[in-house]
């Protein structure tokens, strides 16, 4: 049988190596919010007949009509994408008015986003309100569902602190989508986050029970052996439900599924990904390491490993 | 062993057989076999969110003073008197509803003159009562009162012109919310009027006011202009009121229909506005039914290489899945958005992961040297608790998400949450009632020898 779990450090480092750089890179940019959370307004346009306006011409449209923090980017489909803070409808009909009489042609509006500052504080506050009930909602259910294995409340510990993995691989993600692609943080992110909450759990949730089954069969095991039989048991499993299908169906979101949504498959592609990788390489070790108690060996000389 | 066998398999080919029949049609209609008369009838055209047609979302909160209570029937009054001025325009499939308790989310699919729609909404229309004491202010000035003051979508004119005194503010001794009915009527000197009747509790402040006010001046306003402004002459008590001006036939029957559909109970300001151009939408639809496509086939080729048999029998049950999935979309009127296809695929995901979690037990019992039937029985079993606890786990977040999604209108986040949990419950039915069912039948009726060659072990 593979022995898994003894190299278990090493898969501590690869999460850290993973994560770390993201992080370092929204520490350093700070959050890419949208304006979902932060307010503001979004407006793409395709100039068709007339003459395209370029930025430098945008800009001062705008600031006429007393918004003077338009930033102008040109898409990939030849469409111009003006983000500001909030424009009333009033204020974004007299900034398309003065577009269409200076490009002398028709201005067609793809998409207007536009939303107010205290909405947009309001959604943020309830957003981390919605991620931290949800986590308590796992420790106590699993919790719960565990009640008759010893530690039962270790089983719910470690699946929130590999779910914490997950949040972190997922914001590493967003991190490096900011810095090469311009990602930002909306809504739809939101929904991917809390997607992969819910299936990191439901990850978890299949390893630890056939760890609870087994420790009611074979009991003389020792436990790092239970465990170690546990995850290769439900492995083939865990790779074929994984790989085969979801990433299957995200892998196509992703790939022809229209920018609206690849940012969004590409979430949670790298995410469930994370969510499968942290039932095995992190839920289950830490485990482990909890039982031994290993801490106490980790400030000896040479006792990693 | 399953009991019945045969009856649940009928039950499962009824349900299907109802299942395309909704998918496959755009309205269903039962009628009775003996007369022909029309028993039953209901449109199940898919309804398409503004992500895949375009259109215009609005979303509205009330622009009261923060802290002001705010009441729920009156949002509900507001959201109703919304949805009639909007259905007015012939907007179709359009929806309102409220969102938390001070805001209201309109959804206008398919809306091309989003234009129309934002200025119908925002017709505030609001009828205040106002105390103006001696002072009796001209018809068409505008007054400030102490209700709602400082909103920002209102139909004022530009601020005061040059040289005018900063406003007096009145007080507003009610609004159009106490109104109940409104009709036109004629004045004691035969000219057109129209005549109000007042709720309980307005009648109640109204008579106490014009009890202790007699011979003061009580303006009525709409939008904060002066409608009209009657001196009191003596106590109302019944809460029957008449508003007499210099109105013609035609403008008092404007009036008095502005009072009756138009007066919203709270002020209203847009807080939020998402327009969708037609071609963006029919783009991002195409492109996610060829991903949801191409990812589904993939998926049934990999069940049917790698599990074999019962591979085959999960390919015919997540298809089975699918017709149910989408036939409830369909007769519940669930508005499809790309992140409700991207939730449905993941449900897809979970229906399969039920279905994997079975045959790697089924596999495993057979290489454990049980006989066929006891390791089909074995794998449902024992896999039943790690299926029932991680699906539940999924339902608790997607349940939290709807709760999110709808205190803010987040239309998105509740269409995916919505599709995500519905899944994983139809998927829970398919992979345990419907699969072992058919693989039982497919069981009983052939016998393979070849343990290698059907389930790939």
């Amino acid at each position: 049988m593979i022995d898994i779990l003894s190299k278990r450090y090493l898969y501590f480092a690869f999460s850290l190596l993973v994560i770390i750089p993201g992080l370092i890179i929204l520490g350093a940019r700070g959050l890419p919010l949208s304006i979902d959370f932060t307010g503001g307004s979004l407006l793409e346009v395709q100039f068709q007949g007339g003459k395209s306006l370029a930025s430098a011409e945008l800009i001062p449209l705008y600031e006429d009509a007393g918004i003077d923090d338009a930033q102008v980017q040109t898409t990939e489909n030849g469409t111009l994408l003006i983000r500001s803070s909030f424009l009333s409808n009033e204020t974004r009909d007299v900034i398309l008015n003065e577009m269409r009489t200076q490009s002398g042609g028709e201005v067609i509006v793809i998409r207007f986003d536009s939303v107010g500052p205290s909405i947009g504080a309001a959604v943020a506050s309830r957003a981390a309100l919605a991620v931290a009930l949800a986590a308590l909602a796992v420790i106590v259910y699993i919790t719960i569902a565990f009640r008759k294995v010893p530690n039962a409340f270790r089983y719910g510990v470690c699946a929130v602190i590999a779910m914490i993995h997950d949040v972190a691989v997922v914001f590493s993600v967003a991190g490096f989508g900011a810095m090469f692609f311009d990602w930002q943080i909306d809504a739809l992110f939101l929904t991917a986050l809390l997607t992969v909450i819910g299936f990191s759990v439901q990850d978890k949730v299949v390893v630890f029970d056939r760890i609870r089954e087994n420790s009611s069969v074979l009991r003389r095991l020792e436990y790092e052996t239970l465990v170690n039989h546990s995850i290769v048991q439900t492995l083939q499993r865990s790779i074929n439900t994984q790989l085969m299908t979801v990433e299957f169906l995200l892998l196509a979101l992703a790939l022809f599924g229209g920018v609206t949504l690849q940012e969004f498959a590409v979430i949670l592609l790298v995410g469930l990904l994370s969510g499968t990788y942290s039932s095995i390489f992190i839920a289950a070790p830490i485990l482990v390491l909890w039982e031994k108690q290993e801490w106490r060996n980790w400030f000896r000389r040479g006792a990693t490993a | 062993m399953i009991r019945n066998l045969y009856t649940r398999l009928v039950l499962i080919v009824i349900v299907a057989a109802l299942a395309i029949w909704v998918d496959a049609s755009d309205e269903i209609r039962i009628l009775n076999p003996f007369n022909d008369a029309v028993l039953f009838v209901r449109s199940v055209a898919p309804r398409l969110g503004l992500d895949l047609q375009g259109g215009l979302q609005v979303l509205l909160e009330a622009d009261l003073p923060e802290g002001t209570p705010i009441d729920a029937d009156a949002m509900e009054t507001a959201r109703s008197i919304v949805e009639n001025r909007t259905n007015a325009l012939g907007v179709s499939e359009n929806m309102i509803q409220l969102a938390g308790n001070n805001r209201i989310v309109g959804d206008f699919p398919g809306a091309e003159d989003t234009d129309a729609i934002l200025d119908i909404i925002q017709q505030t229309g609001l009828l205040e009562f106002v105390d103006t004491g001696d002072v009796r202010p001209e018809e068409g000035t505008i007054l400030q009162t102490d209700f709602a003051t400082g909103s920002t979508n209102e139909t004022a004119p530009p601020t005061d012109t040059n040289g005018t005194e900063p406003q007096t503010v009145y007080h507003t001794i009610m609004t159009g919310k106490d109104l109940r009915s409104v009709s036109v009527g004629t004045d004691v000197r035969g000219a057109p009027a129209i005549d109000f009747v007042l709720s309980s509790e307005g009648a109640t402040i109204f008579a106490q006011h014009t009890a202790a006010n007699i011979g003061k001046i009580l303006t009525i306003t709409l939008d904060k202009r002066v409608v009209s402004a009657p001196g009191i002459e003596g106590a109302i008590p019944d809460g029957q009121g008449q508003i007499s001006g210099s109105f013609t036939a035609e403008s008092a029957n404007a009036l008095a229909v502005q009072l009756r559909y138009g007066s919203l109970p709270i002020p209203l300001k847009v807080v939020e506005t998402r327009i969708i151009g037609p071609t963006l939408g029919e783009d991002s639809l195409q492109k996610s039914l060829i991903a949801g496509m191409v990812g589904m086939i993939i998926v049934i080729l990999f069940m049917g290489i790698y599990y074999r048999l019962p591979g085959i029998v999960a390919d015919v049950s997540i298809l089975f899945y699918a017709a149910i999935a989408f036939a409830i979309f369909k007769y519940f009127h669930f508005t499809l958005t790309l992140p409700g296809i991207a939730g449905f695929l993941l449900s897809t995901g979970a229906a399969l992961d039920a279905n994997i979690l079975i045959f790697e037990r089924l596999k495993e019992e057979l290489r454990n040297g049980r006989n066929l039937v006891q390791a089909v029985d074995q794998g449902w079993t024992r896999a039943w608790s790690s299926i029932r606890d991680s699906n539940l786990a999924t339902i608790i977040t997607s349940l939290i998400l709807y709760w999110f999604g709808s205190t803010f209108g987040a239309t998105i986040v509740k269409g995916f949450s919505l599709t995500l949990a519905l899944g994983v419950g139809i998927s829970l039915f398919t992979a345990i009632y419907v699969t072992r069912t058919l693989l039982t039948v497919v069981l009983r009726n052939f016998k393979p020898k070849d343990l290698h060659a059907w389930f790939g072990i």
